[in-house]
């Protein structure tokens, strides 16, 4: 019966992307009726050659299939990424890369919110669902709930990054940064959401142990809001159902308000939240210790979310937004400065007794280092939300820093060593193909952090000086060219340090390729320390 | 090492999950009372910048601070540095602004200032203009409509072949490609190419002598040496608006150009034009950067 209901509805799903595909009022539209028709007449035929079989689901074991696809997914859009934003920083640097041939396609203003999102919800986004549903089992010590509806949920989330990216390509957007994607596409992935929200749930509430691990509570946090984020970010009315454009519910500085306070929350619960649920399993486990404080946990939990959420207006100083709103978030960001590093205390004191290991083990180093990154940029964090500090920050370079310094250094790099502590468990396999490989990888991608944040440090604070230098008569000294001009050689430097980001990746990925699929190489053992 | 013989005082939980327990280590000391530190600071901030919404407007603040506020101050303060200067600028007879040299040097910083704002988007910042628009160099002494401060702020207030402004400079050079055989235009280039001493067939350039004389000394003149009063450029010198090699040359002869600078004056621009005592400053700016007659 559930067979026959289900190719009824990829039938009816196909059929109608094909009227929508036909009717469509615009071309990223008609795309992605295209790729719906294309991707639900495929799921048809396979149901249908599949009916009757019987399925067998070993429900005594863990559902390890949909994480080894998503640490395939994860390592695969982390590449994409990166190699986007080496193009796009290169483009920066030689504005010739905009290529004639690339116009309107690939120019510098599409191939950015390509890359972002392709860094935050694909790279991220996987990341984050592959350890949610790995985490999830082992400390509940309970298969995945919910049969085939983890797979769901991969599926398609890659659904939604495909049409995502290509709508980005193609120029369709809703001018929401982080948020670009118009009405259809969120309303997928709201449905894809609630399933993956199901999933967890599902799976804590018929778990084995008697509490509730501390990852699973910032797991499901972020799960949360984001869902609840996104649903009121994205309030809109589509001009046409067979058309991409949509118009925004909120106008103006409303408008403006709503889509930070998800902008600064999508910081908040998607890359530190949900990332901190992955630290506090990853962590311990890799350093075979007890979490260093259970109090501490639980006090910068609370603290870490209830302030989060009000942080928003700190990236409207200055603008319409009401002196009062801007104070708030202000006051809010710098409060939260002891929270965040709360997380940091925890994963980094885990290791007393450890210690050696950063000698001996690349992955624990790279935790370290991820761990010292976000420590950076949380503080950094709430000192660019000080309106004096922003007025010379804002707009500038440095924000790019900053995000990088967060973005590649805590979020790529717990990312990183998540990857290597799952491969070989996924794929059970004694060990990493290469740990003097991992070595590499650290190296490249530590430098590379190194580079890219401090010339962006460097040209931001430069521009902002500039920006505001006045003579005696109080007349501007500089034009905005000027600046420009002389950003050139940190911006050389970033691509490059962009660039040694990337080949550590893909070094990464070719040694997880090896680990996985290839022969394990014998390699020596390193000694631990004294 | 050290650290780990003190672990094991501190006990854990009782809870385990996948092999991970936990410690009952207390909150750190210092996290704590910086954690306090950031809250008390935040109560006071909260209580002297305006911070808190009521039904209606929100708490002031008890320093009585605005980001408006605060702008309005900086502005204030600069007009005041200022003082007359300003009003000085707009009613100076530019031809005489040599003979007060601190009005001068005023004019020059002003104007500078103006021109990196409004006009660097076109001439460039260093203000040599751009070949690959037509953008003319100001650091020259070749110019298209007249190089006198007066002659430079009449073409900023009015621009040139725009339709805001009656008094706009104008011109139009028509497209030779309907009018003259390809022969000939590629006979003309040739002797543009020859006046203006670059290398070229000498047969066609004496051919397009008389394609010249017939079509184009109206407005460039009988030796090219170009007219003002329509903005017809010298032909003969190496300086180009839009490039003196001969595939830009055929590209000119055959379309023409029709190169367009908007009004500046604010009696033109409303919302952001220039104002008499900035359209004054950034005359004397550009006249000031080398080529000023």
């Amino acid at each position: 019966m559930w067979d026959w209901i289900k190719i009824a509805v990829f039938g009816v799903v196909a059929l109608f992307a094909a009227i929508a595909a036909n009717w469509a009022r615009d071309l990223a539209y008609q795309v992605h009726a295209l790729i719906v028709m294309a991707v639900a007449a495929g799921l048809f035929i396979w149901s249908v050659r599949r009916t009757g079989e019987p399925a067998a689901p070993r429900l005594d074991e863990y559902n390890d299939g949909v994480i080894r696809a998503g640490a395939i997914a994860t390592t695969f859009w982390g590449l994409a990424g990166f190699l986007v934003g080496v193009i796009i920083a290169l483009q920066l640097a030689f504005p010739q890369l905009n290529l004639d041939v690339l116009q309107g396609y690939g120019n510098f203003g599409r191939l950015r919110p390509l890359h972002t999102s392709a860094v935050i919800f694909a790279f991220g986004g996987n990341a984050l669902i592959m350890s949610t549903f790995y985490i999830v089992q082992r400390t509940s010590a309970a298969r995945l709930w919910g049969g085939n509806l983890g797979w769901f949920v991969f599926w398609g989330y890659q659904l939604f990054i495909v049409l995502a990216a290509t709508g980005y390509l193609l120029g369709e957007t809703q001018g929401k940064e982080y948020a670009e994607p118009e009405w259809y596409v969120d309303i997928w992935l709201t449905v894809v959401w609630v399933a993956f929200l199901l999933v967890t749930l599902g799976t804590i509430i018929k778990r084995k142990e008697p509490h509730i691990y501390v990852a699973n509570w910032f797991l499901l946090s972020f799960i949360v809001t984001v869902a609840m984020l996104h649903l009121v970010n994205n309030l809109s009315v589509p001009v046409s159902i067979w058309g991409s454009k949509s118009v925004q519910l909120f106008g103006g500085v409303q408008d403006a308000m709503t889509q930070w306070w998800y902008g600064h929350n999508a910081v908040g619960f998607f890359l530190t939240a949900g990332f901190l649920g992955m630290m506090y399993y990853f962590v311990p486990k890799q350093a075979g210790r007890p979490v260093y404080s259970y109090k501490l946990s639980i006090i910068h939990f609370w603290a870490l979310i209830f302030l989060y959420i009000w942080a928003g207006p700190h990236h409207l100083h200055y603008t319409a937004l009401p002196d009062w709103a801007s104070t708030l978030g202000m006051v809010f960001s710098v409060i939260l400065w002891m929270p965040s590093w709360g997380g940091m205390i925890n994963g980094l004191m885990t290791l007393s007794g450890a210690w050696d290991k950063i000698r001996t083990d690349p992955i624990m180093r790279m935790m370290v280092i991820s761990l010292g990154f976000y420590g950076m940029s949380t503080f950094e964090g709430p000192m660019m939300s000080i309106r004096a500090v922003n007025s010379l920050s804002h707009y500038t370079d440095w924000t790019i820093g900053h995000v990088h310094s967060g973005a590649l250094g805590w979020n790529g790099m717990i990312t990183f060593s998540a990857l290597y502590f799952l491969v070989p468990r996924l794929w059970h396999r004694e060990r990493l193909h290469s740990l003097s490989a991992v070595s590499w990888h650290f190296w490249l991608a530590t430098i590379g952090i190194v580079l890219y944040a401090a010339s962006m440090w460097v040209t931001g604070i430069m521009e902002g000086l500039m920006w505001r230098e006045v003579d005696a008569n109080g007349f501007l000294v500089n034009s905005f060219a000027d600046t420009v001009a002389a950003k050139f050689p940190m911006y050389v430097v970033r691509a490059l340090g962009g660039g040694m980001y990337l080949t550590g990746a893909i070094i990464m990925a070719w040694n997880l390729w090896m680990t996985a699929f290839g022969k394990v190489r014998v390699a020596a053992v390193p000694t631990p320390a004294e | 090492m050290t650290r780990n013989d003190k672990t094991p005082t501190v006990q854990t939980t009782g809870h385990e999950w996948d092999g991970i327990e936990e410690l009952n280590n207390p909150l750190p000391r210092w996290w704590l009372w910086v954690f306090y530190a950031t809250i008390v600071w935040g109560i006071w901030y909260t209580i002297a910048y305006p911070a808190w919404p009521m039904i209606s407007g929100a708490t002031a603040g008890y320093l009585g601070f605005s980001t408006r506020g605060d702008v309005a101050t900086d502005i204030a303060a600069a007009e005041e540095a200022r003082s007359g200067l300003m009003e000085k600028l707009a009613a100076v007879d530019l031809t005489q602004l040599p003979q007060d040299p601190d009005l001068q040097a005023f004019a020059v910083s002003a104007g500078a200032s103006v021109f990196r704002a409004n006009c660097a988007q076109c001439h460039g910042a260093g203000a040599a203009g751009n070949m690959s628009g037509g953008f003319p160099n100001l650091l020259d002494d070749d110019w298209l409509w007249g190089g006198s401060i007066t002659d430079v702020a009449a073409t900023v207030t009015n621009g040139v072949r725009n339709d805001s402004s009656p008094d706009a400079r104008w011109s139009q050079m028509p497209a030779f490609g309907e009018m003259l055989e390809p022969a000939d235009i590629d006979a003309v280039v040739n002797h543009v190419l020859a006046i203006s001493g670059q290398e070229h067939d000498a047969a066609l350039a004496e051919k397009g002598a008389q394609v010249f004389a017939d079509n184009c000394t109206g407005c460039h003149g009988e030796d090219g040496h170009g007219m003002r009063e329509v903005g017809a450029p010298n032909l003969t010198d190496a300086v180009w608006l839009y490039g003196g090699t001969p595939e830009k040359l055929k590209e000119t002869v055959t379309y023409a150009r029709f190169g367009i600078m908007p009004a500046w004056s604010e009696q033109f621009r409303p919302a952001n034009g220039l104002s008499q005592a900035e359209i004054n400053a950034v005359a004397a700016y550009v006249h000031g950067l080398g080529g000023g007659e």
